[in-house]
C-alpha cells in the first residue's frame, strides 16, 4: 500500500516559490492500477517521482508498505529503489547496450550473479514479447518495442511497484494500446501494483482501476474509474472525461440541442447514461412500447469499455403532448438503473 | 647542393634514413605515452568537472571552481611558453630537460586540461533521462560512472581523444624545436639549420601521415562503437 500524507512540494524558481504539489493525501491499494491524470505542469511527475526518491516532499510523508520513502537516504534509498520499477515517456534506454544488456542492467546494479541474470533476462524477454530481438540495439527498435524493453527492464528486480511516467505519451494510438495491454497483463499475472501518470484519459479508461485528478498540484477528484467517468464532479474532470468519451465535440452536440429545443418546445432532451449490463439491454424500445404517445429522436450516442465494464451515453429527444408520459418515461429509465439528465434550454 | 629551387625538396640522397626513422619513432613514442596519460588524467578531471558542476553542495562548488580555474589557466598558456615555464619542474621530475622523456610533462600538462573539457562536454551531452533511470534503479555513483557515463559517451570520448592526439603531434614538433627530439627536432636542426630542405620535406610528410593514420583510426573506432 502506498500512502501520501499531507504531501507538499515547493520549488524555488527565479519567479519565486512554486507549489508543484500541495496537500496531497492519497492511498493506493496493492495489486491495482492507479491512475493519476492531469495537464502538464499539474505536478503529476513530481508526485510519482516521490515514490522512488527522485524528489522529496517539502512537507508530509510518502510511505510504501510501511517504509517511509521520504525519510530514506544513501544505501537504504538505493535498496528501496531496487524494489520499484519505473518506465519513462522517452524510454531512457542505454543506446550502447543491446536489448538483452539493457534488461540486464538493473540486475547488474543489484549485483545478481551472471548465470541467474541470463535466465531472468530470457524470461523477461519472453514476457514482453521481444523474443528474437535480444541482440538488437535500441536504435534498431520501434517505439513500442523500446517501451517493451523499458517494461522488461523495470520488472527485472521483481519490483513491488511499477511506476509509469507518461509511458505511452510518445507512442502512436495503436502502439499505445499494445503497451497498455502489456501493462494490464503484467498487473494481472504478477499481481503488481502499478501507478500510472498520464494526461490521456484513454490510458485511465483502458487499464486503471482507480483514478485521481490532479490540478495545479492538488487532487481535485478521486475514486473508481467507472464512477469518475459516470459522474465527473469538477469541471476539469468533465473536460478529461469528455476528451475520452465525447465521440463528437460537446460544442457540436450543444448546437444541435439548442436548435431542437427551439423547434420542438414540447420536447424534452435527455442524456441517458448506461453502464455495465444496462448498455446491452433494449431499454429504449421497451420504454417506447410502454409510452406509445412519445416520439423519440436520437441525437448522439457512444459507448466505451473500461476495466469495470462498458460505459455509454445517449442523447435523445422525447416529444409528446402529454407531459405525464414524458415524466413516466423518465421514471421508467430510473427504475431500469439508467441515469437521466434533462438538458435545459439554459445549458 | 641546390638550396633554392623546388628541386631542393627532392634531394633524397641527402636524407639519413636511420636518423629519420629514429626521429619518427621518438615522435610516435612521445605522442603515445602522453596521449595515454592525457586520456586517464583528462577523463578524471572531466569527470570531476561534470560531477561537481550540478551539485548543490558548497564543497562541490569550491572544487569545481578550483579545477575549472586550473583547467582554464593551463589551457590558455601557449605551449612554447609552457615548455620554458616548466623547465625547472621538468628537470626535477625527469632528471633532464633534453630528449623525448623531457617533453612529456609539458605535453601532458597542456593537453590534459583540453581533453578534460572535451570529456565534460561529452558527459553533459548524455541524455539526462538515462542517468535518472539508472538512479531510479538504485545505482551507486560509481555504477553510474562505469555503466552509464563512460559507455554512453564513448564515441565522443574517442573522437575527443583523436582531436587531442592530433594537436599533441603538433606539440611534439614544437617541443622538438627546443630539444625534445623527434621529427620536429630533425626538421629544425638537420633541415632548417643545415639548409637541407629535403629533410624538412620528408619530416613534414611523415608527420602528416601520422596525423592521417591517427584520424582514420579514431574515425573507424567511433563508427564501430556508436550504435545510435
Amino acid at each position: 500500500m502506498i500512502e501520501f500524507k499531507d504531501v507538499s512540494k515547493t520549488f524555488i524558481a527565479k519567479e519565486g516559490e512554486v507549489d508543484a504539489v500541495k496537500d496531497v493525501n492519497l492511498t493506493i491499494p496493492d495489486g491495482k492500477i492507479y491512475g493519476i491524470v492531469g495537464y502538464s505542469g499539474a505536478g503529476k511527475s513530481t508526485l510519482i517521482r516521490m515514490l522512488n526518491g527522485l524528489e522529496f516532499p517539502t512537507t508530509g510523508s510518502v510511505t510504501i508498505n510501511g517504509t517511509e520513502i521520504s525519510g530514506l537516504k544513501g544505501s537504504k534509498l538505493r535498496n528501496q529503489r531496487l524494489k520499484i520499477g519505473m518506465i519513462f515517456q522517452h524510454f531512457n534506454l542505454l543506446w550502447s547496450r543491446t536489448v538483452f544488456d539493457n534488461i540486464a542492467f538493473p540486475l547488474e546494479i543489484a549485483k545478481v550473479p551472471k548465470d541467474e541474470r541470463k535466465k531472468k533476462v530470457q524470461r523477461l524477454i519472453e514476457l514482453v514479447g521481444l523474443t528474437g530481438r535480444e541482440n538488437a540495439y535500441p536504435s534498431e527498435l520501434s517505439g513500442g518495442q523500446k517501451q517493451r524493453v523499458g517494461v522488461a527492464r523495470a520488472l527485472a528486480n521483481d519490483p513491488e511497484i511499477l511506476l509509469s511516467d507518461e509511458a505511452t505519451s510518445a507512442l502512436d494510438p495503436q502502439t499505445t494500446d499494445e503497451v497498455l495491454d502489456l501493462l494490464l497483463s503484467i498487473n494481472k499475472q504478477l499481481n503488481l501494483s502499478v501507478v500510472v501518470i498520464t494526461h490521456e484519459m484513454h490510458v485511465i479508461r483502458k487499464i486503471c482501476d482507480q483514478v485521481a485528478v490532479l490540478d495545479a498540484g492538488k487532487i481535485v477528484e478521486q475514486g473508481p474509474v467507472l464512477d469518475v467517468f459516470k459522474h465527473p464532479k469538477q469541471p476539469i474532470t468533465k473536460r478529461f472525461v469528455n476528451q475520452e468519451t465525447g465521440s463528437t465535440s460537446l460544442d457540436d452536440t450543444n448546437v444541435v440541442v439548442s436548435e431542437l429545443l427551439e423547434k420542438y418546445p414540447n420536447g424534452v432532451i435527455v442524456k441517458l447514461g448506461f453502464h455495465g449490463d444496462q448498455a446491452q439491454l433494449p431499454i429504449v424500445s421497451s420504454m417506447l412500447r410502454k409510452f406509445p404517445d412519445i416520439d423519440l429522436s436520437i441525437i448522439e450516442g457512444n459507448i466505451h469499455q473500461t476495466q469495470e465494464g462498458a460505459l455509454g451515453s445517449l442523447f435523445v429527444q422525447l416529444i409528446s403532448d402529454n407531459k405525464e408520459s414524458v415524466h413516466g418515461a423518465l421514471a421508467y429509465f430510473t427504475t431500469m438503473r439508467v441515469e437521466t439528465e434533462v438538458i435545459n434550454r439554459e445549458q | 647542393m641546390n638550396n633554392n629551387g623546388l628541386s631542393s625538396y627532392f634531394q633524397f640522397k641527402n636524407v639519413d634514413w636511420s636518423n629519420m626513422w629514429g626521429a619518427t619513432w621518438e615522435t610516435v613514442w612521445m605522442t603515445l605515452v602522453s596521449i595515454i596519460v592525457v586520456a586517464i588524467l583528462g577523463a578524471l578531471l572531466g569527470l570531476l568537472l561534470f560531477e561537481t558542476s550540478n551539485s548543490e553542495s558548497i564543497w562541490a562548488k569550491v572544487l569545481n571552481w578550483i579545477v575549472s580555474a586550473f583547467v582554464n589557466i593551463f589551457r590558455s598558456i601557449p605551449f612554447i611558453i609552457l615548455i620554458v615555464l616548466l623547465l625547472p619542474a621538468t628537470q626535477a621530475m625527469m632528471g633532464t630537460i633534453i630528449g623525448p622523456k623531457a617533453a612529456l610533462p609539458s605535453l601532458i600538462i597542456s593537453a590534459a586540461p583540453f581533453y578534460a573539457r572535451l570529456v565534460e562536454i561529452a558527459f553533459h551531452e548524455i541524455d539526462h533521462g538515462v542517468i535518472e533511470a539508472a538512479d531510479s534503479m538504485g545505482a551507486t555513483q560509481s555504477q553510474i560512472i562505469s555503466k552509464v557515463l563512460l559507455p554512453e559517451s564513448m564515441p565522443a570520448l574517442v573522437s575527443g581523444l583523436t582531436v587531442t592526439a592530433i594537436s599533441l603531434i603538433g606539440y611534439t614538433a614544437m617541443a622538438g624545436a627546443i630539444g625534445a627530439g623527434g621529427l620536429g627536432n630533425l626538421a629544425y636542426l638537420d633541415g632548417f639549420q643545415a639548409s637541407n630542405n629535403t629533410i624538412t620535406m620528408v619530416a613534414t610528410v611523415i608527420i602528416v601521415l601520422i596525423v592521417f593514420i591517427c584520424q582514420f583510426a579514431g574515425d573507424l573506432l567511433v563508427k564501430r562503437i556508436d550504435k545510435r
